[in-house]
């Protein structure tokens, strides 16, 4: 392990996520296949029932290179633990554990056990990729479903704008445990995403990283701007670049002005029906939370 | 680009013949993914700078960087998302429609 910054020109050839069933333009695959990348071959992988478990590990077929298991859906921190309690009792050094689980993995159901991974301190990496609802059985709502996109548990028609609910602020949960490190990135900007990656590699104790990851299947968007829209998201500041370490949140983009909600929501087919009022209500939160962030954060 | 190769596979014929534990090693495929597409990328080598933007937002890992430093698609497990040709900061890449007939 070394601290030399990895870019795209330096990055291993080796592709540890290959050949996966995950459907065209995934933000999410994009996440897993990226930061494999980064930690390499003594990498130990744990996933919930999710859409990377899903796509990997399809009989006969086993998508990952390295050693991955799939957990159980509320166990991914505990099990991740367990995984790394295995390793010292064995006495294999220079290893990373590392678990990808969903939103409604991370946020809703898996929860408690991440929670108890960081107050162990346990020595592992946490990746939440969120695609804002649960894709993988069909679209439903979770708690990182932000508000006005419609899902199949949260139609929107008269009376209901789809989700009512903003979304939760896991982040600054996760932060709240006075993490070793945290941080949020964005598949729209992947070298952020990699500068995340390697610093967490490093962390002595647990690092999480929150990367909102595009789904066209469930956004209905079209397969090739999964990357663009990721950006734009950052851009617009419905989403943002943020890390957490020492005890303080730094912010690492602060976009001069912002990318226009309307035009960035009105692409996706979830927020198709939203009225003015509703994206009032998206861009009120937004600047709430960012006049927040820019008076706290560094 | 070093990416596991495809295996053969043959389906079992009965329950009895399935394993019961752990049976392969990590990237054990079978099937590949390219009749999922419906058009494919194709790089313009002349324009193609060798940037490798496509290689780092490919969801799917197919784009190959090649020794000349420019980039290929591996067509076998490609499935036509697009990313590369729309994120290209140089338009070398364009989305040609498949020739489904054959």
């Amino acid at each position: 392990m070394n601290n030399k910054r990895i870019t795209v020109k330096n990055m291993t050839d080796k592709e540890y996520f290959f050949g996966h069933k995950a459907c065209a333009g995934c933000g999410g695959s994009l996440a897993v296949r990226l930061a494999l990348k980064v930690f390499g071959d003594r990498t130990f992988a744990a996933l919930p029932a999710g859409c990377m478990s899903a796509v990997g590990f399809i009989y006969p077929q086993m998508a990952f290179l390295n050693n991955a298991i799939i957990s159980t859906f509320p166990g991914t921190g505990s099990m991740l633990s367990g995984m790394r309690a295995g390793l010292d009792a064995l006495g294999i050094k220079d290893t990373h554990v590392v678990g990808f689980a969903g939103d409604g993995g991370t946020a809703d159901i898996g929860l408690q056990a991440l929670s108890g991974a960081i107050d162990r301190e346990e020595k592992i990496i946490y990746i939440c990729y969120d695609n804002e609802a649960y894709m993988n059985t069909g679209v439903q709502k979770s708690s990182l479903t932000p508000y006005g996109a419609r899902t199949t548990t949260s139609p929107a028609g008269e009376n209901l704008p789809g989700s009512v609910m903003h979304k939760k602020n896991l982040f600054e949960i996760v932060a709240a445990h006075d993490i070793a490190y945290a941080a949020t990135a964005s598949v729209g900007y992947p070298q952020d995403y990699l500068n995340k990656l390697s610093k967490a590699a490093l962390v002595e104790g647990t690092s999480y990283i929150h990367i909102y990851a595009t789904c066209p299947t469930g956004w209905g968007t079209p397969t090739e701007t999964s990357v663009s829209l990721a950006k734009e998201a950052v851009d617009s500041g419905l989403w943002y670049l943020a890390e957490y370490e020492n005890g303080e949140f730094t912010l690492n983009r602060r976009p001069k002005e912002f990318f226009p909600v309307k035009e960035h929501l009105l692409k996706q087919g979830r927020f198709k029906h939203l009225k003015d009022s509703d994206i009032r209500i998206i861009e009120e939160a937004r600047d709430k939370k960012w006049k927040r962030m820019l008076e706290h954060w560094k | 680009m070093d990416k596991p190769e495809l295996k053969n596979f043959t389906k079992p014929e009965s329950i009895k013949d399935y394993p019961v534990g752990p049976s392969f090693s990590g990237g054990h495929l079978v099937s590949v993914n390219s009749g999922w597409r419906t058009f494919k990328p194709v790089v313009a080598l002349d324009t193609c700078t060798g940037c490798y933007r496509c290689y780092l937002v490919c969801p799917d890992g197919v784009i190959v960087k090649t020794e000349a430093g420019k980039v290929a698609v591996d067509y076998d497990f490609c499935k036509g998302c697009g990313v590369c040709a729309h994120e290209c900061p140089f338009d070398a890449i364009e989305m040609v429609k498949e020739d489904l007939q054959k």
